[in-house]
């Protein structure tokens, strides 16, 4: 059992700090990609390649003025980038990160919580996310801030529907809640990607909103509302907003790898015949590069499209997405009837 | 809006396929301070009051330079050229004082084709930034070339046979 504790101490650490240190080279990720998008280099002047430019750039939010509008309710502008970021941190528990690592002969699953409703605590804290960012743009006391953080907060409850629609075809196919069994489900080249393509999709685009991504950053569109619900937040407080949006784009990238791309599974992959720690180990990295591909999508979206107006986002989300996904769910449900 | 574009996904992929096309082009940056870019022959910077082969200043102080400013950037004091200063200035008459405001110039070059005496030129060399705006203004001291003929700046490069040939059409007045 202390075994066990500590092992969990141990993942779930290491998890924080991978979400925390992927987030921060995002950054520096989305740049150099904005560069090379855009014919430039991208930051090359902090260190080899840049690379010391997260640590700048982390350096000079600590230095920065913290800024706080007298009129702002104290406690939530402080409440509302906190809460944000430990949302946005906490999503990482329920997603299984490799096979299981053997150690004395004793399995340990490479999952922070194996909870059996796994799905469902993801969309439950996913929507807590709104809360940060409504909160955040509440506090400010000002009306850029606070039509940013309605815009955010209804854009989200949007999409959420026809994402949580879009699950709801792979809860039917797998039978379970639990993201372990939806994983274990996809063993070698049965993604359910290829089973649910228009599944997929809605949930990618969903993804794109939920993350406040272009092309749906409308909550910080800053032609019109200068920086949406950050515009008073200065500081480290800036920070957590900009840095959340990268911890959820990495988790958003997990949850999408693991629902629809396999998760850890690469086919021909089990049958190297590799001890289980190096097959761990080796799972382990084939679901970190798809996490990586999905970040690369994310970005190359960013950097292609522009933003929509927002009455198309509310069309696209209610009119399209919602029938398309409810569509969906009605296909896949007659498919395994016939199927039974 | 037909349906191929309300459904927005063939624009939207070909728009990520020239994106990503982009990704693997050669990049325009240049890398400033190791890699200078390089300007132009003809580009127009700074002036330079020439000398002649001897040493002597050109400029006879015509005038005909800051009458053809549009910026009006150019002044100057004339005075006569004593016994003994035959080494000094090319022609009778000299500019005791030349002035141009470097905030007012505009660097079109119209000064250095109406000089009948090819004496102003203007260079590829920059005009230095500053903290005070009279620094700008820049007399004799930083407008004329050395003495030294090794330091001597060369303005072959703007005297193209064109500009040659031009100069030596009579029926411009200045040009007699």
């Amino acid at each position: 059992m202390a075994t066990q504790i500590i092992i969990k101490t141990i993942l779930a650490s290491f998890i924080l700090l991978l979400s925390l240190v992927v987030a921060m080279y995002s950054t520096l990720i989305e740049r150099k990609v904005a560069g090379w998008f855009q014919d430039r280099h991208g930051p090359n002047r902090t260190g080899p390649w840049g690379l010391l430019q997260p640590l700048a750039d982390g350096v000079k939010l600590f230095f920065k003025e913290e800024f706080m509008p007298a009129s702002a309710d104290k406690f939530l502008y402080i409440l509302g980038p906190s809460l944000t970021m430990f949302v946005a941190l906490l999503t990482s528990a329920a997603i299984p990160w490799g096979p299981d690592l053997v150690i004395n002969g004793v399995a340990y699953p490479m999952q922070v919580a194996d909870v059996n409703i796994g799905i469902l605590y993801v969309f439950a804290i996913l929507s807590i996310g709104v809360y940060g960012i409504m909160i955040g743009g509440w506090a400010s006391n000002n009306k850029y801030a606070l039509l940013g953080a309605v815009r955010a907060s209804s854009q989200m409850i949007s999409y959420e529907l026809a994402m949580s629609l879009s699950i709801i075809t792979i809860v039917m196919m797998t039978g379970s809640l639990s993201m372990r069994d939806i994983v274990a489900q996809q063993q070698g080249f049965s993604w359910n990607i290829f089973y649910q393509p228009l599944g997929f999709l809605i949930f990618l685009i969903c993804a794109f909103a939920e993350t406040n991504r272009s092309p749906f950053d409308l909550p910080e569109c800053e032609t019109e509302l200068v920086g949406g619900y950050h515009t008073e937040y200065s500081s480290m407080k800036l920070g957590f907003y900009l840095f959340s949006e990268y911890i959820n784009m990495f988790i958003s990238g997990a949850v999408m790898a693991t629902l629809f791309l396999g998760g850890y599974h690469f086919p021909g992959l089990d049958k190297l015949g590799l001890s289980p720690n190096v097959f761990a180990f080796v799972s382990f990295m084939v679901l970190f590069a798809k996490i990586t591909f999905f970040g690369f999508i994310f970005m190359w979206i960013r950097w292609t499209l522009p933003r929509f107006r927002y009455d198309q986002l509310m069309k696209l989300g209610w009119k399209s997405l919602i029938p398309l996904a409810i569509l969906n769910v009605v296909i896949t449900g007659v498919v395994i009837l016939l199927n039974q | 809006m037909s349906f191929r574009e309300r459904i927005y996904f063939p624009a939207i992929l070909n728009g990520m396929r020239i994106t990503f096309g982009h990704l693997f082009r050669r990049k325009t940056t240049v890398q400033y301070p190791e890699v200078t870019r390089q300007f132009s022959d003809i580009y127009r910077g700074k002036h330079v009051l020439k000398r002649d082969d001897q040493g002597r200043e050109r400029c006879t102080s015509c005038g005909l330079c800051a009458v053809a400013c549009p910026a009006e950037a150019i002044t100057m004091v004339s005075a006569e050229r004593k016994p003994g200063e035959e080494h000094l200035y090319r022609e009778e008459k000299y500019a005791a004082v030349y002035e141009i405001n470097m905030l007012r110039c505009v660097f079109c070059g119209d000064c250095e084709e109406a000089c009948p005496k090819e004496a102003i030129f203007l260079t590829t060399e920059l005009v230095k930034s500053e903290y005070q705006r009279d620094k700008f203004i820049y007399g004799k001291d930083q407008l004329v070339e050395p003495f030294d003929p090794a330091k001597r700046i060369d303005v072959s490069k703007r005297q193209t046979p064109a500009v040659l040939e031009f100069k030596k059409d009579k029926r411009y007045k200045h040009n007699v």
